[in-house]
Protein backbone atom coordinates (compact mmCIF):
# COMPACT_ATOMS: atom_id res chain seq x y z
CA UNK A 1 0.00 0.00 0.00
CA UNK A 2 1.10 3.41 -1.18
CA UNK A 3 1.13 5.60 2.14
CA UNK A 4 3.11 8.82 0.49
CA UNK A 5 1.89 10.67 -2.41
CA UNK A 6 4.81 12.77 -3.70
CA UNK A 7 4.38 15.85 -5.94
CA UNK A 8 6.80 16.17 -8.03
CA UNK A 9 8.48 18.81 -7.69
CA UNK A 10 12.00 20.74 -8.95
CA UNK A 11 14.72 19.50 -6.58
CA UNK A 12 15.95 22.92 -5.08
CA UNK A 13 19.43 21.26 -4.17
CA UNK A 14 20.35 20.37 -7.91
CA UNK A 15 19.26 23.54 -8.70
CA UNK A 16 21.62 25.41 -6.25
CA UNK A 17 24.15 23.56 -7.42
CA UNK A 18 24.17 26.27 -10.36
CA UNK A 19 21.60 28.82 -9.19
CA UNK A 20 19.07 28.73 -11.46
CA UNK A 21 18.41 30.87 -14.91
CA UNK A 22 17.53 34.46 -13.26
CA UNK A 23 15.04 35.42 -15.21
CA UNK A 24 11.97 34.83 -12.58
CA UNK A 25 9.69 37.87 -12.64
CA UNK A 26 10.55 40.46 -9.94
CA UNK A 27 8.44 43.46 -10.57
CA UNK A 28 7.34 44.54 -7.13
CA UNK A 29 5.92 47.85 -6.13
CA UNK A 30 7.07 48.73 -2.73
CA UNK A 31 3.83 49.11 -2.03
CA UNK A 32 2.70 45.82 -3.52
CA UNK A 33 4.68 42.75 -2.80
CA UNK A 34 1.78 40.55 -2.68
CA UNK A 35 1.76 40.93 -6.72
CA UNK A 36 4.38 39.29 -7.25
CA UNK A 37 4.99 35.82 -5.97
CA UNK A 38 5.66 32.45 -7.03
CA UNK A 39 2.54 31.25 -6.50
CA UNK A 40 1.63 33.43 -9.74
CA UNK A 41 4.59 33.28 -11.83
CA UNK A 42 5.89 30.99 -14.58
CA UNK A 43 9.01 29.44 -14.64
CA UNK A 44 11.04 31.44 -17.30
CA UNK A 45 13.90 29.11 -17.84
CA UNK A 46 14.35 27.69 -20.74
CA UNK A 47 15.60 24.15 -19.58
CA UNK A 48 12.09 23.33 -18.31
CA UNK A 49 10.41 23.96 -21.39
CA UNK B 1 14.08 20.57 8.04
CA UNK B 2 10.28 19.61 6.95
CA UNK B 3 6.76 21.12 8.20
CA UNK B 4 3.81 19.18 8.60
CA UNK B 5 0.44 19.87 9.17
CA UNK B 6 -3.50 18.82 8.56
CA UNK B 7 -5.64 21.16 6.61
CA UNK B 8 -8.76 20.17 4.27
CA UNK B 9 -8.63 16.46 4.48
CA UNK B 10 -5.45 16.57 3.70
CA UNK B 11 -1.93 14.96 5.87
CA UNK B 12 0.49 17.45 4.02
CA UNK B 13 4.13 17.14 4.24
CA UNK B 14 6.71 19.87 3.25
CA UNK B 15 10.51 19.25 2.51
CA UNK B 16 11.86 22.58 2.96
CA UNK B 17 15.08 22.36 1.70
CA UNK B 18 14.44 19.76 -1.40
CA UNK B 19 11.04 21.80 -2.28
CA UNK B 20 9.19 18.40 -2.28
CA UNK B 21 5.75 18.17 -1.59
CA UNK B 22 3.83 15.06 0.02
CA UNK B 23 0.42 14.39 0.76
CA UNK B 24 0.24 11.16 3.63
CA UNK B 25 -1.88 8.90 5.18
CA UNK B 26 -2.51 9.23 9.11
CA UNK B 27 0.30 6.21 9.67
CA UNK B 28 3.07 7.65 7.27
CA UNK B 29 1.81 11.35 9.26
CA UNK B 30 2.83 9.95 12.69
CA UNK B 31 5.70 8.36 11.47
CA UNK B 32 7.32 11.23 9.97
CA UNK B 33 6.50 13.50 13.30
CA UNK B 34 8.76 11.04 14.82
CA UNK B 35 11.40 9.74 12.16
CA UNK B 36 14.16 12.43 13.14
CA UNK B 37 13.90 12.42 16.96
CA UNK B 38 13.38 8.23 17.50
CA UNK B 39 15.28 5.14 16.36
CA UNK B 40 12.92 2.63 14.14
CA UNK B 41 12.54 0.41 16.85
CA UNK B 42 11.19 3.08 19.05
CA UNK B 43 9.05 4.87 16.13
CA UNK B 44 7.34 1.43 15.01
CA UNK B 45 6.41 0.56 18.48
CA UNK B 46 4.85 3.53 19.24
CA UNK B 47 3.12 3.26 15.95
CA UNK B 48 1.88 -0.21 16.84
CA UNK B 49 1.02 0.62 20.38
CA UNK B 50 -1.23 3.93 18.74
CA UNK B 51 -2.98 1.61 15.63
CA UNK B 52 -3.27 -1.58 18.51
CA UNK B 53 -6.76 -2.83 16.48
CA UNK B 54 -4.82 -3.41 13.82
CA UNK B 55 -7.69 -4.29 11.46
CA UNK B 56 -7.37 -1.41 9.04
CA UNK B 57 -3.57 -0.67 10.03
CA UNK B 58 -1.33 -3.88 10.67
CA UNK B 59 1.87 -4.25 11.51
CA UNK B 60 2.74 -4.81 7.89
CA UNK B 61 1.61 -1.45 6.92
CA UNK B 62 3.64 0.18 9.88
CA UNK B 63 6.73 -1.56 8.59
CA UNK B 64 6.09 -0.86 4.84
CA UNK B 65 5.14 2.85 5.60
CA UNK B 66 8.49 3.10 7.88
CA UNK B 67 10.13 1.77 4.84
CA UNK B 68 8.70 4.06 2.83
CA UNK B 69 9.54 7.09 4.22
CA UNK B 70 13.71 6.00 4.90
CA UNK B 71 13.23 5.61 1.00
CA UNK B 72 11.87 8.86 0.30
CA UNK B 73 14.95 10.44 2.67
CA UNK B 74 17.58 7.88 0.82
CA UNK B 75 16.25 9.50 -2.43
CA UNK B 76 16.67 13.19 -1.14
CA UNK B 77 12.89 14.27 -1.08
CA UNK B 78 12.31 13.94 2.46
CA UNK B 79 14.54 15.36 5.44
CA UNK B 80 17.18 16.93 2.60
CA UNK B 81 19.99 18.18 4.53
CA UNK B 82 20.23 21.71 4.55
CA UNK B 83 23.24 22.80 2.14
CA UNK B 84 22.23 26.04 1.39
CA UNK B 85 23.28 28.34 4.20
CA UNK B 86 27.18 27.46 3.06
CA UNK B 87 26.49 28.58 -0.35
CA UNK B 88 24.60 31.53 0.12
CA UNK B 89 27.53 34.17 -0.17
CA UNK B 90 28.61 32.33 -3.00
CA UNK B 91 25.39 32.84 -4.58
CA UNK B 92 25.02 36.45 -3.27
CA UNK B 93 28.43 37.07 -5.30
CA UNK B 94 27.91 35.67 -8.50
CA UNK B 95 24.92 38.31 -8.94
CA UNK B 96 26.90 41.38 -7.44
CA UNK B 97 25.71 44.13 -8.93
CA UNK B 98 23.32 42.81 -11.58
CA UNK B 99 20.19 45.09 -11.92
CA UNK B 100 16.86 43.29 -12.85
CA UNK B 101 13.94 45.82 -12.19
CA UNK B 102 13.27 49.45 -11.45
CA UNK B 103 10.80 50.94 -9.76
CA UNK B 104 10.21 54.41 -11.96
CA UNK B 105 8.66 56.70 -9.70
CA UNK B 106 7.32 58.73 -12.67
CA UNK B 107 5.06 61.38 -10.92
CA UNK B 108 5.94 62.43 -8.02
CA UNK B 109 2.58 63.82 -7.60
CA UNK B 110 -0.99 62.99 -7.53
CA UNK B 111 -4.72 63.94 -8.20
CA UNK B 112 -6.27 62.21 -4.75
CA UNK B 113 -5.29 63.32 -1.19
CA UNK B 114 -5.67 59.61 0.76
CA UNK B 115 -5.24 60.26 4.00
CA UNK B 116 -3.37 57.13 4.69
CA UNK B 117 -1.11 57.25 1.82
CA UNK B 118 2.85 56.02 2.64
CA UNK B 119 4.24 58.39 -0.34
CA UNK B 120 2.18 61.35 1.33
CA UNK B 121 0.07 62.05 -0.91
CA UNK B 122 2.76 60.93 -3.98
CA UNK B 123 5.09 63.71 -2.80
CA UNK B 124 7.11 61.59 -0.77
CA UNK B 125 7.59 64.33 1.97
CA UNK B 126 9.24 66.40 -0.88
CA UNK B 127 8.09 68.58 -3.64
CA UNK B 128 5.78 67.71 -6.71
CA UNK B 129 7.40 66.79 -9.15
CA UNK B 130 7.31 64.96 -12.34
CA UNK B 131 9.66 62.60 -13.85
CA UNK B 132 11.41 64.23 -17.50
CA UNK B 133 11.62 62.02 -20.22
CA UNK B 134 15.44 62.49 -20.41
CA UNK B 135 15.56 60.99 -16.97
CA UNK B 136 13.44 58.29 -17.67
CA UNK B 137 15.59 57.14 -20.36
CA UNK B 138 18.36 57.41 -18.42
CA UNK B 139 16.94 55.16 -15.88
CA UNK B 140 15.68 52.56 -18.34
CA UNK B 141 19.88 52.77 -20.07
CA UNK B 142 21.10 52.48 -16.41
CA UNK B 143 18.41 49.07 -16.01
CA UNK B 144 20.35 47.57 -19.53
CA UNK B 145 24.00 48.64 -19.02
CA UNK B 146 23.80 46.70 -15.13
CA UNK B 147 21.56 43.94 -15.73
CA UNK B 148 24.31 41.32 -17.19
CA UNK B 149 23.10 38.54 -18.66
CA UNK B 150 19.30 38.71 -17.53
CA UNK B 151 17.14 38.92 -20.64
CA UNK B 152 13.44 39.55 -18.38
CA UNK B 153 14.01 43.27 -17.44
CA UNK B 154 10.69 44.74 -15.23
CA UNK B 155 9.88 48.53 -14.93
CA UNK B 156 7.37 49.42 -12.77
CA UNK B 157 5.60 53.10 -13.43
CA UNK B 158 5.01 53.69 -9.76
CA UNK B 159 4.01 57.02 -7.97
CA UNK B 160 2.02 59.13 -6.63
CA UNK B 161 -0.22 58.89 -9.72
CA UNK B 162 1.61 57.27 -13.29
CA UNK B 163 -1.26 58.73 -15.49
CA UNK B 164 -0.10 62.36 -14.61
CA UNK B 165 2.72 61.75 -16.65
CA UNK B 166 1.12 59.69 -19.05
CA UNK B 167 2.94 61.16 -21.89
CA UNK B 168 6.76 60.28 -20.77
CA UNK B 169 5.35 56.99 -19.73
CA UNK B 170 4.20 55.92 -23.49
CA UNK B 171 7.59 57.55 -24.76
CA UNK B 172 9.78 55.68 -22.34
CA UNK B 173 8.22 52.37 -23.26
CA UNK B 174 8.45 53.27 -27.12
CA UNK B 175 12.08 54.01 -26.23
CA UNK B 176 13.17 50.51 -24.45
CA UNK B 177 10.73 48.52 -27.28
CA UNK B 178 13.11 50.18 -30.11
CA UNK B 179 16.44 49.41 -27.80
CA UNK B 180 15.31 45.76 -26.87
CA UNK B 181 16.75 43.52 -29.73
CA UNK B 182 19.58 45.21 -29.87
CA UNK B 183 20.72 44.62 -26.40
CA UNK B 184 18.48 41.31 -26.17
CA UNK B 185 16.35 42.01 -23.35
CA UNK B 186 12.55 41.68 -22.98
CA UNK B 187 10.94 44.40 -20.84
CA UNK B 188 8.16 43.49 -19.00
CA UNK B 189 6.23 47.01 -17.93
CA UNK B 190 3.59 47.02 -15.11
CA UNK B 191 1.60 50.31 -14.51
CA UNK B 192 0.09 51.40 -10.82
CA UNK B 193 -2.85 53.56 -10.88
CA UNK B 194 -6.21 55.08 -8.55
CA UNK B 195 -8.25 55.07 -11.90
CA UNK B 196 -8.98 58.55 -12.03
CA UNK B 197 -7.13 59.57 -15.05
CA UNK B 198 -8.04 56.14 -17.35
CA UNK B 199 -9.58 56.48 -20.61
CA UNK B 200 -9.88 54.58 -23.74
CA UNK B 201 -5.97 55.63 -24.62
CA UNK B 202 -5.01 54.44 -21.76
CA UNK B 203 -6.70 50.84 -21.89
CA UNK B 204 -5.95 50.60 -25.52
CA UNK B 205 -1.83 51.19 -24.42
CA UNK B 206 -1.86 49.24 -20.94
CA UNK B 207 -3.30 46.53 -23.27
CA UNK B 208 -1.04 46.53 -25.78
CA UNK B 209 2.31 47.21 -23.68
CA UNK B 210 1.94 46.31 -19.60
CA UNK B 211 2.35 42.93 -18.77
CA UNK B 212 0.51 43.81 -15.69
CA UNK B 213 -1.72 46.84 -14.10
CA UNK B 214 -2.29 47.12 -10.29
CA UNK B 215 -5.36 49.34 -10.08
CA UNK B 216 -6.16 50.87 -6.46
CA UNK B 217 -9.49 49.79 -4.97
CA UNK B 218 -10.41 49.25 -1.21
CA UNK B 219 -13.79 47.53 -1.82
CA UNK B 220 -16.55 48.73 -0.59
CA UNK B 221 -17.27 52.38 -1.46
CA UNK B 222 -18.18 53.89 1.81
CA UNK B 223 -14.78 51.53 2.72
CA UNK B 224 -12.98 53.25 -0.42
CA UNK B 225 -14.17 56.76 0.02
CA UNK B 226 -13.57 56.84 3.66
CA UNK B 227 -9.70 57.22 2.95
CA UNK B 228 -9.32 57.71 -0.71
CA UNK B 229 -10.88 60.96 -1.69
CA UNK B 230 -9.68 64.31 -4.25
CA UNK B 231 -8.73 67.48 -2.76
CA UNK B 232 -11.96 68.80 -2.94
CA UNK B 233 -12.93 66.13 0.07
CA UNK B 234 -15.06 64.16 -2.66
CA UNK B 235 -14.92 60.17 -2.90
CA UNK B 236 -13.07 58.15 -6.29
CA UNK B 237 -15.20 55.27 -6.05
CA UNK B 238 -17.68 55.85 -8.46
CA UNK B 239 -15.73 57.37 -10.83
CA UNK B 240 -13.21 54.65 -10.85
CA UNK B 241 -14.93 51.30 -10.86
CA UNK B 242 -16.59 51.71 -14.17
CA UNK B 243 -13.16 52.60 -15.46
CA UNK B 244 -11.84 49.35 -13.93
CA UNK B 245 -14.49 47.08 -15.21
CA UNK B 246 -13.72 48.37 -18.54
CA UNK B 247 -10.21 48.08 -18.81
CA UNK B 248 -10.32 44.45 -17.01
CA UNK B 249 -12.62 43.40 -19.30
CA UNK B 250 -10.43 44.78 -22.37
CA UNK B 251 -7.53 42.97 -20.70
CA UNK B 252 -9.26 39.43 -20.84
CA UNK B 253 -9.87 39.59 -17.26
CA UNK B 254 -6.65 38.99 -16.80
CA UNK B 255 -2.88 40.23 -15.88
CA UNK B 256 -4.28 42.58 -13.56
CA UNK B 257 -4.39 43.34 -10.08
CA UNK B 258 -7.23 45.39 -7.51
CA UNK B 259 -5.10 46.52 -5.14
CA UNK B 260 -6.86 47.23 -1.68
CA UNK B 261 -5.53 48.55 1.59
CA UNK B 262 -7.41 47.68 4.90
CA UNK B 263 -6.94 49.48 8.54
CA UNK B 264 -8.70 49.62 11.54
CA UNK B 265 -11.54 51.06 10.03
CA UNK B 266 -12.51 47.68 8.24
CA UNK B 267 -11.28 44.84 10.05
CA UNK B 268 -14.21 43.04 8.45
CA UNK B 269 -12.43 43.09 4.89
CA UNK B 270 -13.76 40.59 3.77
CA UNK B 271 -16.81 42.38 3.00
CA UNK B 272 -14.52 44.43 1.00
CA UNK B 273 -13.13 41.44 -0.90
CA UNK B 274 -16.61 40.08 -1.13
CA UNK B 275 -17.41 43.62 -2.69
CA UNK B 276 -14.58 43.21 -5.30
CA UNK B 277 -16.06 39.80 -6.43
CA UNK B 278 -19.32 40.90 -7.11
CA UNK B 279 -18.09 43.91 -9.57
CA UNK B 280 -16.76 40.81 -10.96
CA UNK B 281 -12.56 41.23 -9.95
CA UNK B 282 -10.92 38.00 -9.47
CA UNK B 283 -7.15 39.06 -8.96
CA UNK B 284 -7.02 40.73 -5.62
CA UNK B 285 -4.55 41.73 -3.76
CA UNK B 286 -5.30 43.15 0.27
CA UNK B 287 -2.98 44.58 2.48
CA UNK B 288 -2.66 45.86 5.74
CA UNK B 289 -2.35 49.99 5.66
CA UNK B 290 1.73 50.19 6.14
CA UNK B 291 1.37 53.50 8.25
CA UNK B 292 0.43 54.77 11.34
CA UNK B 293 -2.24 56.98 12.43
CA UNK B 294 -3.88 58.32 9.52
CA UNK B 295 -7.21 60.00 9.96
CA UNK B 296 -9.57 60.13 7.65
CA UNK B 297 -11.03 63.94 5.91
CA UNK B 298 -14.03 64.85 7.15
Amino acid sequence: MKHIETIETKNLCESAKKGGCGECQTSCQSACKTSCGIANQQCESKESK
Amino acid sequence: MIHQYKLGGYNIVLDICSGSVHAVDDVAYDIIAMFEGSDKETVISAMKEKYVDGIEITDADIDECYQQVEQLRDAGKLFAPDTFEPMAGELKNKTRGVVKALCIHIAHTCNLNCAYCFASQGKYQGERAIMSYEVGKRALDFLIENSGTRRNLEVDFFGGEPLMNFEVVKQLVAYARSVEKEHNKNFRFTLTTNGLLIDDDVIEFANKEMSNVVLSLDGRKEIHDRYRVDYAGNGSWERIVPKFRKLVEARGGKNYYMRGTFTHANPDFLNDIKQMLDLGFTELSMEPLSAHRATPRS
